[in-house]
Order: structure tokens, then sequence, then C-alpha cells
């Protein structure tokens, strides 16, 4: 199983204290904004500060994937910053306000060129697109089947319900939204990010959107407290239950082989192979986030 | 008077007395029923003898002289309105050259800076200096260096003499006529006055000032009417909103949190957390945070903890009313919530500082101590604390009970960010020692836990618990890769500033800070 994507923790580029400590909090990616947590004053502080935090080794060797969002490209900053952050090692780049296809293949040619330029592997650069419109939730699966080089689509929820003439509400407003997203994810066979919750002084309330979005399916939620790491990571963990089911479905899977059995039941029951890659993929997950605890 | 007794009958007894016994000296006939209480034969001066009309009237009945000592307390931390304008009354009253030696001094005594210039104090004794005092201090305004001690360590220096207090002015919200004053009662609680209690007990003479005067016997007499010369009624002695203002705070900030939850896992694994522990978690906001991680750990592994001590929050109150904590042993009160139960509870005890951790009293409460959480501007490669200057050597912080606790507790641990804005907080060599390195034994920071080498058996257990244990030079390692070496602190020759360790002894001085 591939590392987890369960939080991606947004830090303002233009922070310098925030950007220097914040892989203590061990989110699984951490997205460094230089769009709309900078103001226009600070975008090229931001995009060097940036730039030489991705440099810092600290990064990689606690695990953390690198995500920066960009500038859109038709804005001063978007190709600047771009330049910066691939020359500098970024991880992934979030490409905000994802309409099309189209706009993720002009971003692609950009990385790829630059890449050349900087002498880095053509294709290490992974992007991530943000839907944040009514076109581009309509278009998201040919968004999310666009590239090669796509790891994940996000939905932002800010833009999008502007665009749908509503607001935040009960989540039924991003009901059509968050299933079209997460279709057009499993489609493109990348990860799908759900929105951020504003109300960081409302755990009830972010527990209970969480864990409403990891029912639907997804990989996981942007996040703009740290303190909301750990709320989020409990949500994923598997419970006791679960994980001791899945050792027990492993362990019979593994003696069966030996066996040479066709057929694999566990107290009577028929185990088939998506049973046994659930448990162990609920296993490779206890790794990374322990066990639930209950509140 | 005319008094029953024949006047010459007794002069011919003692004179018998002294020829049959030539050795006894010092005999003193009888004069009066009330000769040594005069005040008992007026019925208004028996009520009001000790009452005074305004501190001026108290200072000179106290008989206060220039070059004397005067004592406060500083419950009411930022919220005090009681030292300042004594100083501002002696300063009208010509006072010069006077001993200041409070328990300790904060921001909102910068109003003393004038006074210092024009020599009505001329030495200072606290356990800190905060805000623009401080800096003044530290820049070099005073012609003695300030004495820094510990909570514990002003009680060993007043028995020793060093600090000879001439007059305590004690704030208390309540008192009656003969001096029972307390915290508890009436408009500007502060809650425990176990700072005051010391000087209750060694000042020569005790004015209380109080707002309400009332019906005796006060109770509880924290203060007691056999320690206290005279009363002021006063309009105000203190705001209790201000008391949490500033050291005392509960965080929301995620690096702090993340800082509580490290050290309520330490505590977990550390051995000592067993049925009926001991704690003192202080006034920082990730040590005041710990405790709330603690009480889900409490429960879970069904522990209770025997006492808590110290600066008591409203965190640990939380646990204390839940049952969690059996007794809480009050030696200041850091917010309202703490003030009321200690009022409200009968287990919420109040405590001296001589009880508290005077190392040199018959028995201190922080001896009991399995656990403490301490705070720090700066750690050393050694494990040796500053919690007095700051990154640019100005005096910013309070030796408060941090050398009596870590010396005491069976467990010492130090909570810190490893770095503040861009300045690293493990270094090399710490600016100031407050604490010996010997006293600490683990030290958690966001970045990950240190333990002193010489508690191998702690780093071993967090190790095993899964912590991230890393030596203190990967720590400090961690931290100049991020923020590059720190340049050293330049200072000018004079020494502003003298650091007791709570033996009285000297463990280190602070120098003028240069400008540049």
């Amino acid at each position: 199983m591939k590392k987890p994507r369960r939080s991606m923790l947004f830090i303002p580029g233009a922070n310098a204290a925030m950007l220097s400590t914040s892989f203590v909090y061990k989110p699984d990616s951490i997205m460094f904004d230089l769009e709309d947590a900078v103001s226009v004053k600070e975008k090229d502080s931001a995009r060097l500060l940036v730039a030489q935090t991705l440099q810092l080794p600290i990064y990689k060797q606690s695990g953390i994937e690198t995500v920066v969002r960009i500038n859109a490209l038709n804005t001063p900053y978007g190709l600047k910053d771009l330049e910066a952050v691939v020359r500098a090692g970024v991880e992934v780049v979030r490409l905000p306000m994802t309409n099309s296809a189209d706009d993720i293949h002009e971003l692609e040619a950009h990385v790829e060129r630059i890449e050349k330029e900087c002498g880095r592997p053509v294709g290490s650069t992974k992007l991530m697109a943000a839907v944040e419109s009514a076109l581009g939730v309509v278009n998201a699966v040919s968004i999310a089947t666009s590239s090669p080089r796509l790891m994940g689509i996000a939905l932002a929820a800010f833009d999008y319900l502007v665009d749908m003439q509503t607001e935040r509400g009960d989540g039924t407003e991003l009901f059509y939204a968050r299933c079209a997203v997460l279709h057009a994810a499993r489609v493109g066979k990348i990860d799908a990010f759900d929105v951020v919750y504003g109300n960081v002084n409302d755990d009830e309330g972010f527990i209970k959107e969480a864990t409403f979005a990891k029912k639907l399916g997804f990989n996981g939620k942007s996040l703009i407290n740290p303190r909301q790491i750990d709320l989020l990571h409990n949500i994923y963990a598997p419970t006791a239950k679960e994980l001791d089911y899945a050792k027990k479905v492993v362990a019979a899977a593994e003696e069966g082989e030996k066996a040479g059995l066709g057929v694999i039941s566990l107290n009577g029951k028929m185990i088939d192979a998506p049973i046994i890659t659930r448990a162990q993929s609920i296993i490779e997950l206890a790794k990374y986030s322990g066990v639930r605890r209950e509140n | 008077m005319k008094t029953a007794i024949n006047k010459e009958e007794l002069t011919k007894k003692l004179d018998d007395l002294h020829n049959q016994y030539p050795s006894l000296n010092d005999i003193t006939p009888f004069t009066g029923a009330n000769t040594l209480t005069p005040y008992l034969a007026d019925p208004i001066a028996k009520h009001t003898r000790k009452l005074c009309d305004s501190i001026e009237d108290a200072v000179r009945k106290c008989g206060l002289k220039n070059g004397m000592t005067i004592s406060f307390h500083h419950a009411f931390r930022e919220g005090d309105k009681v030292i300042n304008r004594v100083v501002s009354v002696l300063s009208d009253m010509g006072f010069k050259n006077l001993t200041l030696a409070p328990s300790s001094l904060l921001s909102c005594n910068s109003a003393l800076i004038p006074y210092i210039e024009s020599g009505v104090i001329t030495k200072i004794y606290t356990s800190g200096l905060r805000g623009k005092l401080a800096d003044a201090i530290s820049h070099g305004i005073m012609d003695n260096p300030v004495h820094i001690h510990s909570h514990g360590g002003r009680v060993k220096l007043i028995q020793s003499g060093e600090i000879n207090i001439d007059v305590a002015f004690l704030a208390a919200s309540t008192a009656d006529e003969l001096g029972n004053a307390n915290g508890v009662s009436g408009k500007s609680q502060c809650g425990s006055l176990g700072y005051a209690m010391v000087d209750a007990q060694f000042a020569k003479k005790v004015v209380v000032l109080t707002e309400e005067i009332v019906q005796y016997p006060n109770n509880p007499g924290s203060l007691r009417q056999d320690q206290v010369d005279y009363i002021v009624k006063v309009d105000e002695v203190g705001d209790p909103s201000k008391i949490s203002v500033g050291a005392a705070r509960i965080t929301s900030n995620p690096r702090e949190l993340m800082i509580a939850r490290y050290a309520a896992d330490v505590i977990e694994h550390s051995g000592y957390f067993k049925e009926g522990f001991s704690m003192q978690t202080g006034s920082g906001a990730s040590s005041t945070a710990a405790t709330r991680f603690l009480e889900s750990k409490m429960r879970a592994k069904n522990i209770t903890a025997s006492f808590a001590l110290g600066g008591i929050t409203a965190s640990i109150v939380d646990l204390f009313e839940k049952g969690l904590i059996k007794r809480l042993l009050d030696t200041q009160s850091f917010d309202g919530t703490a003030g009321q139960s200690l009022g409200r509870n009968k287990d919420h005890i109040e405590i001296s500082t001589n009880t508290y951790a005077n190392p040199a009293s018959k028995g201190a409460s922080c001896d009991e101590l399995d656990v403490v959480i301490l705070s720090a501007l700066e750690i050393d490669l050694d494990f040796n604390v500053n919690v007095l200057t700051g990154s640019d050597g100005v005096m910013r912080g309070a030796s408060g009970g941090h050398c009596d606790t870590a010396a005491a507790a069976n467990l010492t641990i130090v909570v810190a960010p490893l770095i503040r804005s861009r300045i690293p907080t493990v270094i090399k060599q710490v600016t100031t020692v407050v604490t010996p390195g010997e006293s600490i034994d683990v030290i958690v920071t966001d970045h990950g836990i240190a333990v002193n080498p010489k508690r191998p058996e702690i780093a071993e257990r967090l190790s095993e618990a899964g912590l991230p244990v890393m030596t203190i030079e990967e720590l400090y390692n961690r931290a100049v890769s991020l923020t590059g070496e720190p340049k050293p602190i330049e200072f000018e020759d004079k020494i502003v500033g003298i650091v007791h360790y709570r033996d009285g002894s000297i463990i280190d001085v602070v120098r003028q800070v240069k400008d540049y």
C-alpha cells in the first residue's frame, strides 16, 4: 500500500516561522500556499521563502509530501511560482481553479520544460487539480484523467459555492460536487481530497464532516489548522475490532494458500480477493495511524 | 489609675524576694491590669487600635526610616494595585534609600522606574522582573544589582537575615479589626495569600491593606491577628481579572498543545504515573494544557493523584472537582476559578511559600512531589535552564518555584518550543543559569524529547512507548539547522542582577545589556 494521504495541511507561504517548523505536526502532506493566503505585496518574498523551505532536508526526512499551491497561470505570479518551486524540488504542484483538462495540459507543458532546463527527471513533478467552480465539477472526469502526473483532485468549496449561488450549510449544498469529484478520482485512479473545514474551534463539527467525507470514500481532507490533524487521523484509523478481523482474514488467507485451498473461509464465511485486499490495507493503515481512540 | 494592690506591701514582698534570691535581678512590680494593653481600658481604642486613617498614618506608626526594607506579595500579578501606590506614598513622604523586597515584580510595576531614578528605591529583591522595569534594570538604571530568588529561596533569605523586612504591606480583600485577613472573601479576591503569609510571619511590622473590614473573627485568617500590626482600608487592592494575564493562560496554539500532549505522554510512560502520584504543572501555556491531556489518561488507567501543588489553575481545579486529584496545596491561585475553589473546598488548602518550597523549612511540600512540569526560555546542552533572561539578554521572566521544584521532584519535565520565532531555545550555553541541569530530567519540545543521560531508565521507558526520544545534542543540531548558529549576546561588564539558588548561594549573575 502506498503511504496514505489523509491530511493536507495548508501553510501560508509568507510565514517564515510556520515554514520552518510545520513538519513537526506530521501531516501526510504539507501544502505551502502562494495563492490566497499571501497578499499581493508579499508574493515575491513568499515565493523565495517557500523555495528555500523546499530545499530543507527535514521535510523529506520526516516523510511528509511537499505540495505548493501556485497562483493561477493567467496571473503575473503563476509562472514565476512554478519556475521557483519545480527547481526547488517540490513533489506536487497544486493548480487552483482548474476548469478543464486544458488547464492541466498547459501546466504540464511548463513543468516539463522547467524539469528539462533544471535537470530534474522529466515526470518527477506530480500535479494536483483543485476544482473550484461549476465548470470544473462538471469537467471533473476529463480533468482527473488528463495527465499521468496527476496524483489527486481536490474540491475547494469557497469559490464553488459562490459560483453555485449558495453558501456553506449542512453539506447538502456540496453533496453533488463531492460525489462528482470523488467519482472522477476513482475513474482516474487518483486520490480525492475533501474541502477545508473553516471553524477551527469546532472539533465536533469537524469530526462530523470528516467522518462523512471518509464514508463517501475521500482519501483525505485539506486542513487549515494543525490541531485538526490528530482528529482527522483518528477518524481514518481502523477500530480495534476492524484491525483484529483484518489480521484474522490475512492469517486465514495465508494458511489457505499454504494448504493450496481454492476457497478460503473464516468462521464459516467465504473470503475472496477483495476482502483480503481490504484487510491488508487496514493492517497497513494501522501502521500509520494506530488504532482509533474512542472518545 | 488606682489599683486594688497595696503598693507598699508589694514593695516589701519584692524586697524579701530579692534578698532571699539575689540572682533574681529583673523584678518588675505590678503597676496595673492594662499597663501593657492600655487600649483594653478604652472601649473605642479596644476595637480600633490597629486601624489607620491612611497609608501615611500606618507608615508613621510603623516607624519606617530611610534605608529600611519594605515588602509586598504579588498574588494579584498584573492586577496589583498596592505596590506602586505604597511606593508612591513613601516617595511623597520623602523616604529615600529603601530596599524593595516583594515576592515578585511584573510588567505593571513599570511605574516604579521614576522612584528608582529618584533614589526612593535603591535595592531590590524579587523572584522576577518583566516589561519596562526589567528593561530599565537590564540597561543599568540601578547602582546596586537586583537580587533574584526563587519562591522557596526567598524564605531562606528572610530566615538567614539577608532580607530583613522592616515593614510588610500586604494586600487582602478582607480583614477584621485585629487583622485576620484573607483573599477568598470580599470584592477583589486573589485566592491564596501563600506569599504574604511569610511576610506576616517574619516582618518586624505588618500592615494589612484591605478593601473591606469585616466582622471579627474573619475566617480563614490567612494572615493572623497575632502577626498584624496595622490595618488600612483602601478602595482597591487589585484587579483579579488580571491575575491570569501574562504567564498563566490557556492556549489554543497548536504547537503548545502538541508539546502539552507530549508532556502528558512522558508522564504516562515515565514510571511515576501510579495511583496516588502527585504533580505540579505551573503556569506556562503548555504545562497548563498538559493537565487536560492527563485527564483521559488518569481515567483510562483508573489513577487518582494524591495532591497537586504550587500555582493552582482552573485546569487543576477541574480535575480536583472531578475527583481525579484528592487535595490541592495552593501557594498562588493563578486564576479566579482557583481562588473561588480555595474559598469553597476544604481539601483545597492554602499554604505559605515556606511550607511550599523553602529548602530550610522543617518540611517543604515540594519534597513530596512526583512530577513537575516547568517552562524554559533557554536550555543548554548540560540541561541547565534559564527562565530569567531573554535571547537579547534582557530580564523578562521569573525564577518562581523553578529550581525549588526541579530539585525536589522525582521527575522534572521542562517544556518549551525548540524555536521561538527564529531563535533556538536549546543552545550551547544558557545566558543565565537559574536551575542547574542536574535537577532536570526530561526536556519536551515540539521536535522531540531529550532525557538527561543520568536518567537512562526513563529514556528507555519513553522510547519503548514510541515517543520521539532524541539526545539534547540532536535537538540542538535540529534547531541550528533551521535557524543557523545564534551569535552570542554582547554585554557590558557591569553586573545588574544576582541570581540566588534556593539555598541562598549565588548560581549566576546578569550583566548589563549592550546597546547599539
